[in-house]
């Protein structure tokens, strides 16, 4: 599995690993030898022998009573602790890598992201409920198996074979058919989701057109779809731990036979019968382990797929310095993402200062125009050039230091405004704060806010409105002070009459800086702005 | 939280069959544990006291280990089965009283948080079905039985786990509460974790325009540490109450075992019969053991249920009765100071608002973004009940009748069409379920949309469709009804002048009423009359 290559532990986690392993087994080691040690004390009991020479099974019974619940609530304190390590650093590694992909390709970011979140904390399922459970399992099972062979080998073979069973048919059983029965419901349950958001999305439309009956007619319709799928797939749930029930319980009586003509003690013996009893605990985590693997490596595929997509632009070995003049220049620029080229030989020309406005509909390469001038996509042809230095040889950090960009969503952070701004340039003064936010013309706003620029915003800049948002990003855009602004639809979310006011101020404010704005709503540009109109199809 | 919540039993039949099957098996396995033990300890004891032959006994072994088998896939079945039938139960309930709660309750996050409930949420009960309610059936039937057979032959070890059994959950629930501040303090460690992750992820694009990405990965690596060292300190707590389960339960078998080994040295008890209480005195506290583990698995679809059951338990409005509504065609429509505010504003979304609405003509609402008019509209259509004021037609007020009975009245166009899966002739049948081919053609033709073809899918949400071609597909929706009664959100909103023109006389040419919220010149320009919605203060936006 390739994708495990994502949540190998680091350097100075493995032995913390070796170790919850170490406890794990001790800990089930402790159930299995408490049973035996309970077994051998018992049957040597009904001999009545001094009570002097029960002192030490006595004893060892008691310490493995006490060792188990010990070992095991170390064992998941020391577990825990490296699993979590090992999350930090694969999250640590995906940022690194996704640093390079940044911003992923055209759409869909933001589910895509999302998933990528949750699919990370897969990590901790890994190593917590799938890897280190089935080594435990695996370790003390074996050395139990080595015991017995010792007392007794025909037993011991028998229960191998038990224990071999349990340790490979009975996850590959419990996989497979959780497998098939995903396979089999997947349909219908997302019809189900389908129908479901779709409900709920339009509800205001089937409650006023009086149309709720047949809307739920038509969800019970394929809820009754789903629900049949997963009857029929439950016949063939808990296969494999009926499986195991049987593996158990067959080593229990094959030890029985098998020891019952054998030359050993009664003591012995009762060892041999009652210590796979003990089995079933320590084997009983590895079908829920096994279920638990498939869902772990689904998000662990995501993720690593998600990794591997190649870089969209390749930095140049030698770079060149940046340019001191600020013409833009597009000649006959090829570009787009994986299907075929949005832009077609495109051209522009962009001098210092100027104000362009690029419309055209959705689809049409606006936001294509936009990656390649941020040198966020590579062209497929032709070329941008930067005061005559076309952008690919130059660092695409450098690059950014003089195109600077507003898109429709523009990421707020979970912080203070203050912090949200300091992004942009770190160390300047409040009073530069400032003059930023009332030229984006949120300053009135903030200074009435009661904690000012210590105010948080929330997740994704949930305290404020739309229009608020985009007035915030676009003050961290001017704090950054770069000399071409790119808005790619900055008005998208808002209503037409807060997406006018916006865009009046950020021409106003925009100053002697080049503007290139990219949007499919001209008729929210304030008039004479424009010095050039081009429209893409 | 509840180890087993009444109400799911009330509300789905499908948990109250699979309780019952359950327990069933739970008395069926308790009984074979048992047999199995007493069978061991008689096949045991006769080879070491009396050197018998096994076969009789390993046969019948064999047989309790293949029913045992049974009932471990018997109960999976029944549980995933019963899951599968209690989701669809509670799915189609939630969508049927949350649609009747109506547009105004589900805006917003809760529809988002609705669809997540409803699609992922309750499969989060699997786990509780299959695993957690079994194992607490098991929990209380096992444990009693085995206490009750381990009685009939040593009192002193029956009494000896009677005794430590119900310190588990004791000790469980006390160490609970007492580290119940920790182990939230580590959650939220864990959960500003994963938000700080996912805000960074989602920010990089923001942070590599800004040159600040490179620095990332040690970021992360740097809160991950901070985080992970204090929550560790919380692990220790946490962690304690199954360290005390798992102790309690292995300490007390050492304990029995010990105390029958004591008496067999005194020639107290018989070897069968302490056999037989060593392999029991383990079976009674695994049931107990499995909860625990099985307890946090389940957690998940339990604070589904618990979700689901607080949507089912919020009352529905109150609804009037009569049916009787008046025919708009001919009574005006009269709204008196109406005043609307929404749930957890402390601003009302329209004040005072009084207006006439006469048969026949139509009327423009205009006034400043957030002023109301929207609301005004779902005033009329009865999502929302004004909080003062009322609408009132033919001397009548508008709550007295029948919601279903009064929005007949009205065909509404709102803002953003929500359209369905399906064909554009689909959605504009909506409004009309036995409009002809025609009829819908006609229909829109007068929304200004003759191009569009009947049978073109509208995709997801309407995707397949431009913003302009959504909104024509919603006014030939309203159109085909014979509602009296047009509501209009910005009808024309994205639309080119030319087809802004057509729709403005298709809307004239039908004869209705209108009622349209208009910041287009045009179309403002084309109504009889202007009415403006309070212009309060608004927050510079």
């Amino acid at each position: 599995m390739k994708s495990l290559q994502l949540a190998r532990p680091q350097r100075g986690v493995m032995w913390r690993l070796w170790l919850a392993l170490l406890l794990g087994v001790a800990a089930a080691g402790s159930a299995v030898a408490l049973l035996a040690t309970s077994a051998w004390l018992i049957t040597a009991a009904s001999a009545q022998p001094p009570v002097l020479l029960m002192m030490v099974p006595i004893v060892a019974v008691r310490a493995f009573g006490v060792g188990r619940g010990v070992f095991r609530y170390v064992e998941r304190l020391v577990g825990h602790d490296a699993a979590y390590r090992v999350l930090g650093e694969t999250r640590a590694r995906i940022t690194g890598r996704l640093e390079k992909l940044a911003p992923l390709g055209s759409q869909r970011k933001g589910d895509l992201l999302a998933r990528l979140v949750l699919d990370v904390d897969a990590v901790l399922d890994l190593w917590l409920r799938v890897l280190l459970p089935v080594a435990v399992a695996t370790v003390t099972a074996a050395a139990t198996v080595g015991l017995l062979a010792v007392l007794l080998p025909t037993a011991g073979a028998a229960v191998a074979l038990a224990v071999l069973i349990a340790c490979t048919v009975v996850p590959w059983l419990t996989a497979r058919t959780a497998e098939r029965a995903e396979r089999n419901v997947a349909g219908a349950r997302g019809d189900v989701a389908a129908t479901t958001t779709e409900s709920l999305l339009t509800a205001a439309d089937v409650v006023a057109y009086n149309a709720i009956d047949s809307v739920l007619d038509d969800f019970s319709r394929r809820d009754a779809h789903l629900a049949a799928a997963e009857r029929r797939s439950a016949w063939s749930a808990g296969l494999g731990s009926a499986l195991l029930v049987l593996c158990v319980g067959g080593a229990s009586v094959a030890a029985l036979i098998l020891g019952s003509t054998a030359h050993i003690t009664g003591a012995v013996f009762a060892v041999l019968v009652l210590t796979p009893l003990a089995l079933a605990d320590v084997l009983g985590g590895i079908p829920a382990a096994a279920q638990l693997a498939i869902r772990v490596r689904a998000s662990l595929d995501r993720v690593q797929e998600l990794v591997d997509t190649p870089a969209p632009v390749t930095e140049p070995a030698k770079p060149l310095p940046l340019p001191t003049g600020r013409d833009l220049q597009v000649n006959l620029l090829r570009a787009g993402y994986d299907g075929p080229d949005v832009l077609d030989g495109l051209s522009l020309d962009m001098p210092a200062g100027s104000r362009v406005v690029i419309t055209g509909p959705s689809g049409s390469g606006k936001s294509t125009l936009a990656a390649v001038l941020l040198r966020f996509l590579e062209p497929r042809g032709g070329e941008v050039l930067l005061d005559g230095v076309d952008l690919a040889r130059l660092e695409g950090d450098q690059v950014r230091s003089v195109v600077g960009l507003l898109t429709q969503e523009s990421h707020v952070f979970d912080t203070s405004i203050r912090e949200n701004l300091l992004l942009a340039k770190p160390g300047v003064s409040d009073l530069q704060v400032w003059k930023a936010l009332y030229r984006a013309r949120l300053g009135m706003l903030v200074e009435k806010l009661p904690q000012g620029l210590d105010t948080m915003v929330g997740e994704h800049g949930a305290r404020l409105s739309g229009g608020e948002r985009q007035r915030l990003a676009f003050a961290r855009l001017l704090l950054a002070d770069r000399d071409v602004l790119v808005l790619d639809e900055p008005t998208e979310h808002l209503d037409e009459e807060t997406g006018r006011a916006l865009l009046a101020d950020l021409f106003a404010a925009a100053g002697n800086r080049t503007v290139v704005l990219l949007t499919h709503r001209p008729e929210l540009v304030p008039p004479h702005v424009p010095q050039q109109f081009v429209c893409l199809t | 939280m509840k180890p087993l919540d009444p109400r799911l039993l009330r509300r789905a039949r499908g948990a109250r069959v699979f309780l019952a099957a359950s327990v069933l098996i739970g008395v069926a396995s308790g009984v074979l544990i048992i047999v199995q033990a007493v069978l061991l300890a008689h096949g045991i004891a006769g080879v070491v006291l009396r050197g018998s032959r096994v076969t009789a006994v390993a046969w019948g072994l064999a047989a309790v280990v293949a029913g045992r088998a049974l009932l471990v896939w018997a109960q999976e079945v029944v549980a995933q089965r019963a899951a599968a039938a209690v989701k669809s139960t509670l799915r189609r309930q939630v969508l049927e009283h949350s649609l009747k709660l109506g547009p105004v309750w589900l805006s917003g996050e809760r529809s988002s948080a609705l669809t997540t409930l409803l699609t992922k949420g309750l499969d989060d009960m699997d786990p509780y079905f299959a695993r957690y309610l079994p194992q607490l059936v098991l929990a209380a039937t096992v444990p009693a039985g085995v206490i009750g057979w381990m009685a009939t032959g040593d009192l002193i070890a029956a009494g000896t786990v009677l005794i430590t059994l119900p310190l588990i959950p004791i000790f469980m629930a006390l160490i609970g509460w007492v580290t119940q501040a920790r182990s939230r303090q580590r959650q939220h460690a864990l959960a500003v974790l994963a938000h700080h992750f996912a805000d960074v992820v989602g920010g990089l694009t923001t942070l590599k325009l800004f040159g600040r990405a490179k620095s990332q990965e040690s970021a992360v690596r740097r809160v991950t540490d901070q985080h992970r060292a204090a929550s560790m300190g919380s692990l220790r707590l946490a962690f304690l109450s199954s360290f005390a389960l798992e102790l309690l339960a292995s300490l007390s078998v050492a304990l029995v075992a010990v105390g029958v080994g004591l008496r067999l040295v005194d020639g107290k008890l018989g070897l069968e019969t302490a056999l037989m209480v060593l392999i029991l005195a383990p079976e009674a506290y695994l049931p107990l053991r499995q909860v625990g583990m099985q307890f946090h698995a389940s957690a998940d679809g339990v604070a589904a249920s618990e979700e689901v059951f607080r949507v089912l338990e919020t009352p529905l409005p109150a609804r009037g009765e009569r049916t009787d509504v008046p025919d708009l065609r001919v009574s005006p429509l009269y709204l008196y100071d109406v005043t609307v505010t929404y749930p957890g504003r402390d601003v009302p979304a329209l004040e005072g608002f009084d207006l006439e609405l006469r048969p026949g003509e139509v009327v423009a609402l205009t006034g400043p973004s957030g002023a109301g008019k929207s609301t005004a509209l779902a005033v009329l259509l009865g999502f929302v009940a004004p909080e003062r004021g009322m609408v009132v037609a033919a001397g009548s007020a508008a709550d007295e009748f029948d919601p279903v009975e009064w929005r007949r009245q009205f065909a509404w166009v709102p803002q953003r069409p929500g359209l369905r899966l399906g064909t554009v002739a689909d959605n504009v049948r909506l409004g009309r379920p036995d409009a002809s081919d025609d009829e819908v053609r006609l229909a829109l033709l007068a929304a200004g949309a003759p191009d569009l073809l009947l049978d073109k899918p509208v995709g997801e949400q309407g995707q397949q469709l431009s913003g302009g071609q959504q909104r024509r597909v919603a006014l030939a929706r309203a159109l085909i009804t014979d509602a009296p009664v047009l509501l209009l959100d910005e009808p024309t909103a994205g639309l080119d002048a030319d087809t802004e023109a057509t729709v403005i006389t298709g809307l004239r040419s039908s004869g209705r009423t209108v009622l349209m919220v208009a910041h287009r010149p045009a179309l403002i320009a084309a109504a009889d009359r202007t009415v403006t919605v309070g212009a309060r203060e608004l927050v510079n936006a």
